[in-house]
């Protein structure tokens, strides 16, 4: 089935997009023809167990992967047959993302990571959205501080708020609340949700925490590289009822 | 264990390769050093085991002025011709032929140049026929006074077949002959070793030669059947009597060669010298590698002490990979050290004029010294990095990797206490009175000197890094590079410090060269008042010599006030030999170079202030001097003139010049009247010097700077042969660098993925690389400006008055280590450049 956007604009689109890894005995189909559009001004959750192809099916968006059938569209811009600069460049301006390792450049100090596509890019962080995003994030006071004198939680709203600095037509998060724990993880979350639903932002986050899923607006559930379900306006428990009967073997919880 | 160690090291295979290239190198000077050393020892064996093939015994005059290695020529003293006659009445004497041999027949080559030689001499004989070993390959044997043979080298060199007219250079001046004969020698040899020989009839010989008639160089006798050259020597012996050396060709030709060995083991000692320097910093750049490979392997060694291996297994699995790479790298170090031995023979021999080389071997030494250093120095350098790693505790390392950056304070002290040892040392060899043990109390100074700085280094690199950083800090990855060379203190230092040896002692060269070469020059230019010197290319055995004819013809030029020639021979003096100089007229040699002396008789010599003082000679003291050729003669101090008032120390009058063993000017001095221009003259006296080829006129600045411009050729080879450390501090770098990339890897995915191109990840890493290199040779540069200053001013006695630090060629290494840190860059920042982003993110 494909995933449609529930009408308004459309930030990512995937059009039949296909991607196969290895060849002969080791050939792994990762995504088998996938379509979906991912709404500007919302947040997307993608879910589905281990090797269903939900990250795979975030990297080809991102333009972190390449696809082997299909197109993926960013804001517009037919993305699958772009050349690295072009890449680079695209998400230089307009993607942003938030690993489940947090990513930030140990020596740079957490105002450094921050503006670093900016830097970059060349660009000024504009000053109003500056303070908007620091405040949002609650980093004030920790600014001049190195990731390593950082907590988890924080280094992770810093790689948040690095995301949001540029004002990316869409910000891709992997896992962002896989290594915190969950008085953290749901800082980060609730600070993801305030931003799509304040500023306007889209995100798609990737996660198998059907608690995690439970902010977005919308949930697009994966199983061997096929959309299989979606649910708009999850909760925890919806989005743990879908996966059971999607896969009846799997206790979510474990996951 | 092994196992596991073994597999580890197979799988980096690039860790593999830049960890084993430094030993490589190093091994390979080493062993290249020995292998042509034993290449060219065998050699040397051979060709004079030939060359006295034909010669029983041999015997000849003890030399008047013994003279040292290094030291001039010795010149033989001719033997009468009737020892050659009662040699031949004794029993067991089948033949004995007198024989002329000396150094010094300079032929004119045909396009009018003289023939250059680099070590072979250029040997006048006189022809006695073929003997075993030569052939001849055209003509005949010279019969009239008119007539010359030569070698086959020699005629090939010059460019003349037999029929020529040819002309040759003396004890006379230029003279002219017709080529009748050109010789080889047994199994197609042009010439033995590359030696020079122009053959004249045995009159001609002895009165161009030796400057005597009926006198011999040497008698070689063959022996009649039945009797053994030993025999034959010891009855002969007594024969001769006190004054001649006996000896068997055997003998002969082993002295020869063992001088020339010991030529050969000073240069080989140059090569040793050179090695070492290599392998210091070599082990620099091992030390670096091992360490950064273990914070690398961190986990890993955690993993195998979590599951229950102990210290002393996480040390060996630590050493296990030092033996083997230094093992590899030995055996390839080797390989290209026999190549190198080789390459440097062939060199070595086409500059000795095509002598034959000996196959190239490998002696024992050569492996041993090789698997030694290489495996030793690898070890070693390995076993501080392993020591870190074992004390490691499992749990702490296989958490999140962080490279915690260790307080520097023992490191400070400990590099203040060395490098105050080391700059102790230094100056107890310059400035104390040491004796034997100054060398070695300098070497050593320096050396520990140079490990106090490298660990002084990692706490001098957080300002001098970070300042330095700051000129690429106007672009993001200029920053980012900027901090990546600051981020590991330790490391920034060792890659820095590898890289400060080399440039250091280059710099230490050229400071105190340069400042000899600046004190020489305004020494000259002070008590040197001629316009127009006559010289010639000085760095040869023998000097070149010129037409004494000349000088008057010059004096008679208008406009020319004096013109002296200066000739120069080594002399003993009581037990020692000297240098001394003779003049034909000393008051005109004295006006020609500023001074005023009288002119000296024939018993009477003129002395310089200081030698005087230091010989305790006074106006009046009686002094005998054995020139070269002659008798001893006993001369009176007639004259003592201010020091550099004259061109040499002890000067004798021109009576005294046919004795000596170079008996033409080497040196004219011409000095110019009043408001005459030096442009005006220089050609007229170059027209004079048309049949003198060897030398030429030259104006006061030019001679000065040609004198010194040995300096700069000194400079330029101490640079090449240096050039070796700073490859090897070069591939330091991109050691360190690779690495870094290796363990960013993540980093370098998230900054290519927050938007960073490929151009821009490259020039982040090329700033990283240029910090590094420029940092080092800053360092360097200033250690090598200390040392040589202390160097320069401890050699204040001996010469060097002025300190010049060479200012230009001191920024052009900081331009050239900064293009170093560029080329070093470049494979690291492909890769860097190559990662694939999705892979490097996901990279732990």
């Amino acid at each position: 089935m494909a995933a449609t956007n529930t009408g308004g604009p459309v930030a990512a689109r995937a059009d039949g997009i296909w991607k196969v890894y290895g060849s002969g005995e080791a050939r792994v189909v990762a995504l088998r023809g996938v379509s979906a559009e991912f709404g500007r001004g919302r947040f997307t959750a993608i879910m589905g167990p281990s090797g269903s192809g939900k990250s795979t099916l975030m990297h080809c968006l991102a333009g972190l992967d390449t696809v082997d059938e299909g197109a993926v569209h960013v804001g517009g811009t037919e993305i699958s047959t772009l050349k690295d600069k072009a890449l680079t460049r695209l998400r230089r301006d307009r993607v942003g993302f938030i690993f489940q390792q947090f990513n930030l450049l140990p020596t740079l100090s957490a105002a450094e990571n921050i503006k670093l596509p900016l830097d970059i890019a060349g660009r000024k962080a504009d000053p109003q959205w500056w303070d908007t995003v620091i405040d949002t994030v609650g980093l004030r006071d920790r600014l001049g501080h190195r990731p390593s004198q950082l907590s988890g939680g924080q280094q992770q709203r810093v790689a948040c708020a690095r995301a949001l600095m540029g004002r990316p037509d869409v910000i891709f998060a992997d896992e962002p609340t896989g290594n915190l724990d969950s008085r953290s993880g749901a800082e980060v979350l609730s600070f993801l949700r305030s931003s799509v639903r304040e500023h306007g932002q889209t995100i798609v986050m990737v996660t198998h925490d059907p608690v995690a899923a439970s902010y977005a607006d919308r949930v697009v559930f994966l199983a061997d590289g096929s959309i299989v379900d979606e649910l708009a306006n999850p909760t925890a428990d919806t989005v743990l009822d879908t996966m059971k009967r999607l896969d009846p073997r799997t206790d979510p919880v474990m996951l | 264990m092994l196992r596991a160690t073994l597999k580890s090291l197979l799988a980096r295979k690039l860790r593999l390769v830049l960890s084993g290239l430094a030993v490589i190198l190093g091994v390979m000077f080493v062993s290249g050093a020995l292998v042509l050393t034993d290449t060219l020892n065998r050699t040397f064996d051979s060709i004079f085991a030939d060359a006295y093939s034909a010669t029983d015994v041999s015997i000849a005059a003890k030399p008047k002025v013994a003279v040292a290695e290094f030291d001039g020529e010795e010149v033989p003293s001719p033997l009468p011709a009737s020892v050659v006659e009662t040699v031949k009445s004794q029993p067991g004497v089948r033949s004995a032929t007198g024989r002329v041999d000396a150094d010094g027949a300079r032929v004119i080559a045909a396009d009018g140049k003289v023939l250059t030689s680099f070590g072979p001499p250029r040997i006048g004989t006189n022809w006695t026929g073929t003997d075993e070993i030569m052939e001849m390959r055209s003509g005949r044997g010279p019969e009239a006074p008119g007539e010359i043979a030569m070698n086959a080298t020699t005629a090939e060199l010059a460019g003349f077949r037999v029929g020529d007219r040819v002309s040759v250079l003396t004890l006379q001046p230029k003279r002219e002959f017709t080529l009748v004969g050109v010789w080889g020698y047994t199994g197609g040899r042009d010439s033995v070793s590359g030696v020079q020989e122009v053959a004249f009839t045995t009159p001609v010989a002895q009165e161009l030669m030796l400057g005597a008639k009926d006198v011999f160089s040497s008698v070689t006798v063959r022996t009649a059947d039945g009797v053994t050259p030993e025999q034959l020597r010891d009855r002969l012996a007594p024969v001769v009597g006190d004054g001649y050396e006996v000896k068997t060709g055997t003998q002969l030709a082993d002295e020869n060669a063992a001088g020339l060995k010991e030529g050969i083991g000073f240069f080989n000692q140059i090569l040793l010298g050179f090695a070492g320097v290599a392998l210091f910093v070599g082990i620099f750049l091992i030390l670096n590698t091992f360490s950064i490979v273990v914070a690398q392997r961190t986990r890993e060694l955690a993993l195998l002490r979590a599951m229950g291996a102990s210290r002393r297994q996480v040390i060996n699995s630590v050493l296990v990979e030092a033996v083997v790479v230094g093992l590899i790298a030995s055996v390839l170090g080797l390989a290209a050290g026999v190549g190198a031995g080789a390459g440097l023979g062939a060199l070595f021999s086409r500059m000795g004029g095509g002598m034959d080389l000996a196959p190239i071997g490998v002696p024992l030494p050569a492996v041993i010294s090789a698997f030694t250093v290489g495996i030793v120095v690898t070890v070693l350098a390995a076993v501080l990095p392993a020591l870190r790693a074992s004390r490691i505790a499992p749990v702490a390392a296989m958490q999140e990797v962080t490279i915690t950056d260790r307080p520097l304070t023992k490191l400070t002290v400990a590099g203040s206490a060395v490098t105050a040892v080391g700059a102790t040392t230094l100056g107890l060899g310059l400035f104390a009175d040491a004796g034997d043990a100054t060398l070695w109390l300098i070497l050593g100074g320096v050396l520990v000197t140079f490990i106090g700085v490298a660990l002084l280094t990692p706490l001098i690199s957080r300002p001098v890094v970070s300042l330095l950083g700051r000129l690429f800090s106007w672009s993001v990855p200029g920053r980012l590079g900027r901090l990546n060379s600051g981020r590991n203190p330790r490391r920034t230092a060792i890659t820095a410090a590898a890289l400060m040896v080399g440039i250091a002692l280059v710099t230490g060269v050229t400071v105190v060269m340069d400042s000899a070469k600046s004190s020489l020059q305004a020494e000259a230019a002070r008590i040197l008042k001629a316009q127009i010197m006559i010289s010639g290319d000085q760095g040869g055995a023998r000097p070149p010599t010129y037409d004494p004819a000349v000088l008057d013809e010059a004096a008679a030029i208008p406009g020319v006030r004096a013109a002296a020639g200066l000739y120069n021979d080594v002399v003993a003096i009581g037990a020692d030999s000297d240098y001394v100089a003779a003049a034909e007229d000393l008051s005109v040699l004295a006006e020609a170079y500023g001074t005023t002396a009288a002119k000296l008789t024939a018993d009477q010599i003129a002395v310089s202030e200081p030698e005087a003082s230091e010989r305790g000679w006074k106006t009046g003291t009686p002094v005998t001097i054995q020139t070269s050729r002659g008798e001893p003669h006993t001369y009176t101090v007639a004259q003592v003139f201010p020091e550099n008032g004259l061109p040499k120390n002890i000067i004798l009058p021109a009576e005294a010049i046919k004795s000596f063993g170079i008996a033409q000017p080497v040196l004219g001095f011409i000095r110019l009247d009043e408001g005459v221009t030096v442009a005006s003259v220089l050609p007229q006296v170059k027209a004079l010097l048309a049949d003198s080829p060897e030398v030429t006129a030259t104006d006061q600045q030019t001679f000065v700077d040609d004198q010194a411009a040995v300096f700069d050729d000194l400079i330029v080879m101490i640079q090449i042969l240096l050039g070796l450390a700073i490859l090897i501090a070069i591939l330091g770098v991109i050691n360190t660098l690779a690495l870094s990339v290796l363990e960013r890897t993540r980093e370098l995915g998230l900054l290519r993925a927050v938007g960073l191109g490929r151009a821009q990840t490259m020039r982040m890493i090329t700033v990283e690389a240029v910090v590094i290199a420029v940092f080092g040779a800053l360092l360097g540069v200033a250690v090598g400006a200390g040392m040589g200053s202390a160097v320069a001013h401890a050699l204040e006695n001996d010469g060097i008055t002025q300190i010049v630090l060479p200012w230009s060629r001191m920024a052009t290494y900081l331009v050239l280590a900064a293009l170093v840190g560029v080329v070093a860059a470049v494979l690291p920042a492909i890769r860097a450049a190559r990662l694939n982003v999705l892979n490097a993110i996901a990279h732990d």
